[in-house]
């Protein structure tokens, strides 16, 4: 039976190698895992995509639905980012309603898309505050080995750019659907950040045992040209101003180098 | 050899107190050599030593403490009992019974129940379970008569004063018995209500100006006057033949 | 109900909707220990903002085997009155109301010594009366006091303020309205003794340098409100400002 208590020798070493600027795994301190990326493996859903992280697994699904706009947005579509930490990946994970830290998850990957302002929603518009579309994009951590928020804002991106809509035209205020395919459009293309503090040093994509001793989370989404759009602070640690003006250097800069990996794709 | 503050200062949590040399006393936190209030409350800096006088904190359990707790509930093997504290204490069948338990035998809520108060005191505690009581004691035991009041904790060394002064001053002036619990819950138990009121009228008293100086004088005053001005009504009545 | 977004949110003369300079914080009133029942309890009007906070505990971990062996569980929770916005809200917890939960506890818990009382729950409540932008912040800072009132030993007071973007210049302590049009909003709770940012979110777009700029600003909005934590307490404690160890008095009993 897999457990998720650390050892504390374990532990101790995770948090001690830290301190001398190694990583248990090899790493150096700004390196990420692995990355895959693999789109289009859902074909119910119009768009979606599966990343994986290290061990860390995330699918991500986008759906449309028609619906009413927001009362301040008339002429917009809607995004809504939902995530779910289903049982199956780890052990931490109980089924029912979503807790605080999917909820979390969902909200930060939503406000890089949406602050990054990533979706053209003006553009999903049918008729003018009365329908809109309504994009979906539902998270779906598969196996948890950390850092769960960069590799659900690298799917999330990734099916977003594999997502397409279907052509449609309003004949007396009903919705027909044409023949053929258009891609949901797309204009920037945020990448989230995630720092681990450890031993007072950060580190960047933390695995589930450097999470399990770290003393906080900092995250930052990066947008196409180098603004941040989003920052979350997780976890019952702390930052000097010091380490979060220099965790923003180093984000601009993954950012890019993730970004790359899923364009690509 | 720097200090920041001044004897009897009001100090917050966070203030810096003083550095180096000094040692952390009650309410302060020393942390690369500096030293930090954890609580509001007066400073005092003695003999090299920095302690908080806290004005506002909670009973925490003291083994030897003498408390009175209000039993919440009945168990298997006894009674969980309400001292005021962040964790509830626990009254063994075997303590109360003075001899091992009889699950068949004994019935526990005819010994005390749910609501009833009691006089006891703290025998063991540790980071790990809750508190131990034990009324074996002379004085210790199910409370029947009188009544109880709530002070802040903080306060009751001022109730008892030094060397007990003030309380042996308020048992004689009021001609009630009185047992001061540490976990601020005071019981009163008089000949009569008046009495009674009295009492809970000084302690009251006591609380407020717990900060000030002459209090053990001027309780006393307050206590003679009372009870001057009753003798006053009482003749009255009699002279005018109402009664109260 | 639908209003209509200002024209202009900041003047030529980088004068604000509400007569602000950039740099300037709406004003602050704190009360402390306003409610009868709870163990601890403060009030925080900050501008239009009014949020209380109550604190109950240590107390039994209800149910206990949320309890921890080695500290006190801090738990926390963030609720805004239906009546506190424009439009009437749902009483029922959002998701937006659970992750601001959870980013507030966390950026408390650090300045409490939980290690101090083991398998017991700190609980403490938030409850937004009436909301105007910055709320999370309000809500930390009140909150912050409150544990204090309940007698709490802490490491420091937690100090928060957000800073942001707005019409192109960077400001301080932003209102819904600043929040809503402007460009970007930046929450950051802080612990100044320790130099710690336990809080720290954000939600909009802006630039490197901004953001460095931001952070301070901020910062510099947190020392100002500590500042007023502190008075607040003081003048709710300023009575026993004589003595306490007297004559008659304490008989060693806080030692």
């Amino acid at each position: 039976m897999s457990s998720i208590i650390a050892s504390r020798v374990r532990q101790k070493r995770v948090a001690q190698l830290i301190s001398h600027g190694k990583r248990l795994d090899g790493r150096e301190l700004n390196d990420y895992r692995e990355v895959q990326v693999e789109a289009g493996l859902i074909e119910r859903a119009e768009g979606s995509a599966r990343v994986r992280l290290g061990k860390t697994e995330v699918l991500v699904g986008v759906k449309f639905e028609m619906g009413e706009p927001f009362p301040d947005t008339p002429n917009e579509g809607v995004l809504t980012v939902n995530a779910e930490l289903v049982p199956l990946a780890s052990p931490t994970f109980e089924p029912g309603p979503p807790d605080e830290n999917s909820i979390e998850l969902a909200r930060v990957v939503d406000r890089g898309i949406r602050e990054s302002k990533a979706i053209a929603t003006e553009e999903l518009v049918i008729e003018p505050g009365k329908k809109v579309f309504v994009v979906f994009v539902d998270v779906y951590v598969l196996n948890h080995d950390g850092n769960l928020i960069d590799a659900s804002c690298l799917a999330a991106l990734a099916a977003l750019l594999n997502t397409k809509m279907f052509n449609y035209e309003v004949k007396e205020g009903e919705v027909k659907i044409k023949p053929g395919y258009k891609p949901l459009p797309i204009r920037n293309y945020p990448v989230s950040v995630t720092f681990a503090k450890i031993n007072d040093k950060l580190v960047v994509d933390p695995w589930l045992e450097e999470e399990q001793v770290m003393d906080a989370r900092l995250t930052m989404t990066i947008e196409k040209d180098g603004k941040i759009c989003a920052i979350q602070k997780g976890g019952y640690g702390y930052f000097t101003a010091e380490q979060v003006i220099e965790a923003s250097k180093i984000a601009r800069q993954k950012a890019e180098e993730q970004r790359k990996l899923v364009m690509k794709e | 050899m720097p200090v920041f503050y001044e004897r009897r200062q009001l100090v917050t949590p966070g203030d810096l107190l003083a550095e180096n040399d000094y040692m952390a006393g009650e309410n302060t936190h020393k942390e690369n050599g500096r030293i930090y209030a954890t609580r509001v409350g007066l400073v005092n800096y003695e003999d090299k030593r920095v302690y908080v006088v806290a004005l506002k904190s909670f009973y925490v359990p003291i083994v030897g403490d003498t408390v009175i707790g209000k039993v919440v509930e009945v168990t298997l093997g006894g009674w969980v009992v309400n001292i005021r504290a962040p964790y509830v204490a626990m009254l063994r069948a075997s303590d109360a019974l003075e001899r091992p338990f009889k699950p068949q035998k004994d019935d526990l809520p005819s010994l005390f129940d749910v609501g009833d108060m009691l006089i006891a005191k703290i025998v063991a505690y540790d980071r790990t379970r809750d508190p131990l009581l034990t009324i074996l004691e002379r004085g210790l035991g199910k409370i029947t008569r009188g009544q109880i009041i709530e002070i802040t904790p903080t306060k009751i060394p001022r109730v008892i004063g030094k060397q007990g002064s003030m309380i042996i001053m308020l048992k004689q002036e009021t001609g009630c018995q009185i047992t001061v619990g540490q976990n601020g819950r005071i019981l009163i138990s008089g000949k009569s209500p008046e009495d009674e009121r009295l009492a809970v009228m000084a302690i009251r008293k006591i609380e407020q100006e717990a900060h000030t100086t002459g209090l053990t004088d001027r309780v006393t005053e307050m206590l003679r006057k009372e009870k001057g001005e009753k003798e006053v009504v009482k003749n009255v009545t009699q002279e005018t033949g109402k009664t109260d | 109900m639908s209003h209509k977004k200002p024209e202009k949110l900041i003047d030529e003369n980088d004068v604000r909707l509400d007569g602000r300079k950039l740099n300037e914080m709406r004003p602050v009133k704190i009360e402390v220990g306003v409610l009868g029942n709870a163990d601890g309890s403060a009030y925080i009007e900050q501008g239009k903002n009014k949020i209380l906070a109550a604190v109950y505990g240590p107390r039994e971990v209800h149910p206990k085997h949320l309890a921890l062996p080695d500290r006190a569980v801090l738990r926390c929770r963030y609720h805004m009155a239906p009546f506190s916005v424009q439009e009437r809200k749902s009483p029922a917890p959002s998701r937006r109301e659970l992750e601001l939960s959870k980013v507030m506890r966390e950026s408390l818990e650090p300045s409490i010594f939980t290690e101090y009382y083991p398998r017991t729950s700190i609980d403490l409540f938030i409850e937004v009366l009436q909301a105007d932008g910055g709320t999370r912040c309000a809500g930390i800072t009140v909150a912050s006091v409150a544990l204090v009132d309940a007698g709490l030993p802490m490491r420091d007071l937690v100090s928060a303020c957000a800073a942001g973007k707005v019409d192109g210049r960077l400001v301080l302590d932003l209102t819904d309205v600043e929040d809503k049009g402007g460009e970007a909003d930046l929450p950051l709770a802080y612990l100044p003794n320790a130099n710690a940012i336990t809080l720290l979110q954000m939600d909009g777009m802006m630039t490197g340098e901004e953001f460095e700029h931001v952070v301070n600003l901020a910062l510099d909005g947190c020392k100002q409100v500590s500042q007023i934590q502190r008075e607040a307490l003081r003048a709710k404690y300023s009575v026993a400002k004589e003595a306490e160890a007297e004559k008659e008095g304490a008989e060693a009993g806080e030692e």
